[in-house]
């Protein structure tokens, strides 16, 4: 029961950056803008954290860099996407590239050094309760702070006014603009809101996850899988979060499989999670095609079953707003 | 809608560059590069002798054939993130075709070729069937499918063709002189690469502007569903485009495994599938440009290798410098057309 637990506790520490990037996307994505530089600036903000946190000896402040980190990167594809009018598919995919390498570059001299990490929060008596205790006993903070982040998002986007607004930019900018909205500047804020979030889930891989900063850091290729993610949870944060925590499992199982199969070299398994991230978005991409849809209209069970899967994009997700072209 | 004089653009170019500079030198003097030391040893790094200048040559071939390659699916507007997978894809087939010979000549190495660029037109042809039929976003498929081939050569360093003896991070067993291609004097630049190159960057030239498949694949990318009424077949088209892009990454791949390592390794494709990215980005797809820039680049990669040992920086500055001048140019020209705006609405 014991391995049961602490392999439920693996999962959820392997998903909280997950999760966290995980939600950002989805809240800018939510807003019409995509942010494609999640992988760069995951990487870049693990190691701002890192560094920053080495300097004053406290992860706190590191992981408040993080943040900060990643809500530079996703301001400034913001401004050049929303204001300057640039292709946000292009300017994403520079940032990654260039954030990778700008975290490389700047991160070299610290390189392999210890330094603080945000430790382990445990909730007090929880560690008696059987199957939760184990699991929540000896926590890191980020977990907390993932699952935390879940609920919030869930509120603010479908409780409250601001995240009415939020799927209004991201649905009909110009409805949303004739309602009074000043959808650019919605936008932007949603643009540094979600890249916080993803300079928290780099921070938490460099000083809670895989501690400390190297050449490979250990989190290269999670910002794909949580772009991925992001479809896979159909722009929804609960779901999103779910599918995050369902890729962790899975890289967790990844560890297991290792000891099932030793013949097979253990780079190899590095690889796995991506011909993963491949065929779901493949299973959901069907899910959504023509011919498939019609089998599933004609089965009563399986039309109440997939009310819950049939969410799309969000509908400007992509385009950019001009608010002068008027309504 | 007037077109700038060629005065203005240069200007503008001028200013993106400026730009650049300004930004590579904020981000590079606080990790302690002195701003016209290290632009000095990065250029002497690059050019400063005929053996760098062979390198720079050897490091411009596999990223032109990339670079130009990504220009054909890019004219249907389509994101080929995968090149760096199809460059190992190339690699791992070239060396298949070769591992059954101790030695060999020309018919060898031009078997070796032909399978490489099969091996890099399949892997393309994969992304492509999943972006088609599974309407899976190429980024995703390019991207995840780039993990699973280097997974493959992983697999292949370590298990089926690890080195008698030890297998390591090395890569597979170097092959035999005589399948190497003929480098020019004493230089590491194969003569066979750099016309492999320029014949690759004509092709794709004639291809594009010179012939009706060409034309019909620039209606694709201007409105594929006009396409679709039209029966030019986009999905038939985007499979070909990536194809043939593919069958040029397999052949940089070749040239890598031929002309520059000898060998397998995990780091064949040297990042240069991203790189001919930013290169295409940089060029704003407009083919002419295209070898110069790649030429630059090359410079880059080259000369960075003399920060570690000059002055104990990292090497990705390179990377670091790439990546500021398209992201420059990008902002410059985004700043232009505001301006652009705000002119009219005055």
């Amino acid at each position: 029961m014991d391995t049961f637990g602490l392999t439920i506790a693996a999962i959820l520490v392997a998903g909280a950056p997950l999760v966290l990037a995980t939600l950002g996307e989805t809240l800018t994505e939510k807003a019409g803008i995509i942010n494609l530089s999640l992988d760069g600036s995951i990487l870049l903000s693990a190691m701002a954290a890192f560094v920053v946190s080495v300097t004053f000896d406290n992860p706190w402040i590191g992981l408040l860099a993080g943040m900060a980190t990643g809500a530079a990167i996703a301001g400034l594809l913001g401004i050049v996407g929303i204001y300057l009018g640039q292709s946000q598919f292009a300017v994403g995919f520079i940032l990654t590239l260039l954030c990778r390498d700008l975290a490389y570059f700047l991160g070299h001299t610290y390189s392999r050094q210890p330094g603080p990490d945000l430790g382990i929060w445990s909730i007090p008596g929880i560690g008696t309760i059987p199957l939760i205790g184990p699991i929540f006993s000896t926590q890191s903070p980020v977990v907390y702070i993932a699952m935390l982040s879940i609920v919030t998002c869930w509120w603010w986007m479908y409780r409250t006014e601001g995240g009415m607004k939020l799927r209004a930019v991201g649905e009909s900018p110009r409805a949303a603009f004739g309602r009074g909205i000043r959808v650019r500047l919605v936008r932007l804020y949603y643009c540094l809101a979600g890249g916080a979030l993803v300079g928290m889930a780099g921070a938490a891989y460099s000083l809670a996850v895989k501690p400390g900063w190297g050449r490979p850091q250990g989190c290269e290729g999670a910002g794909w899988i949580a772009l991925a993610i992001v479809i896979f949870g159909g722009w929804h944060p609960v779901r999103a979060a779910l599918g995050a925590f369902f890729f962790a499992a899975l890289q967790v199982s990844g560890i297991y499989l290792q000891e099932l199969f030793p013949s097979i070299p253990a780079p190899v398994f590095q690889v796995a999670p991506f011909p993963m991230m491949i065929l779901t978005l493949l299973a959901v991409n069907l899910g959504r095609m023509g011919w498939i849809q019609d089998i599933i209209r004609q089965h009563p069970l399986l039309k109440t079953f997939s009310k819950g899967w049939s969410i799309e994009a969000p509908a400007a997700l992509g385009q950019s707003f001009d608010p002068k072209k008027g309504l | 809608m007037n077109r700038d004089s060629l005065l203005t653009q240069i200007g503008w170019f001028c200013a993106a560059l400026g730009l650049a500079l300004l930004l590579t030198v904020l981000v590079a003097w606080p990790a302690g590069a002195p701003p016209f030391e290290t632009i000095y040893i990065l250029f002497k790094g690059g050019v400063g002798s005929m053996s760098k200048i062979g390198r720079v040559l050897a490091g411009w071939v596999p990223l032109t054939l990339c670079a130009v390659g990504l220009l054909v699916p890019f004219t249907a507007r389509l994101w080929n993130i995968g090149v760096e997978g199809q460059i190992i894809m190339g690699a791992i087939f070239c060396t298949a075709a070769l591992r059954p010979y101790d030695d060999g000549g020309v018919l060898q190495i031009a078997l070796a070729i032909g399978a490489a660029m099969l091996g890099g037109a399949l892997w393309a042809l994969l992304a492509g069937c999943l972006r088609v039929f599974g309407r899976v976003h190429e980024i995703f498929s390019g991207l995840g499918l780039n993990f699973v081939a280097l997974g493959i050569t992983l697999w292949l360093i370590f298990g089926p063709w690890k080195r008698p003896g030890v297998a390591s991070m090395s890569g597979t067993e170097p092959l035999d002189i005589s399948l190497w291609l003929p480098r020019i004097g004493s230089l590491s630049v194969s003569w066979v690469g750099l016309a492999l190159a320029v014949v690759a960057t004509i092709f794709v030239y004639i291809l594009l502007y010179r012939t009706k498949w060409g034309l019909k694949m620039r209606a694709v990318g201007e409105n594929p569903k006009a396409a679709t009424l039209f029966s030019l077949g986009p999905r038939r088209r985007l499979l070909q485009a990536f194809m043939i892009c593919g069958a040029l990454a397999g052949l940089a791949g070749a040239t890598q495994v031929l002309g520059v390592y000898h060998r397998l390794l995990p780091a064949i494709s040297s990042n240069y599938g991203y790189t001919a990215l930013l290169v295409g980005m940089m060029a704003s797809f407009r083919l002419p440009l295209v070898p110069f820039i790649c030429l630059f680049f090359a410079i880059l990669n080259v000369g960075s290798i003399q920060l570690p040992l000059q002055l104990g920086l990292d090497s990705s500055l390179s990377g670091v410098i790439q990546g500021v001048m398209v992201l420059s140019l990008f902002i410059v020209q985004g700043l232009r057309l505001w301006l652009k705006q705000r002119k009219e609405v005055d």
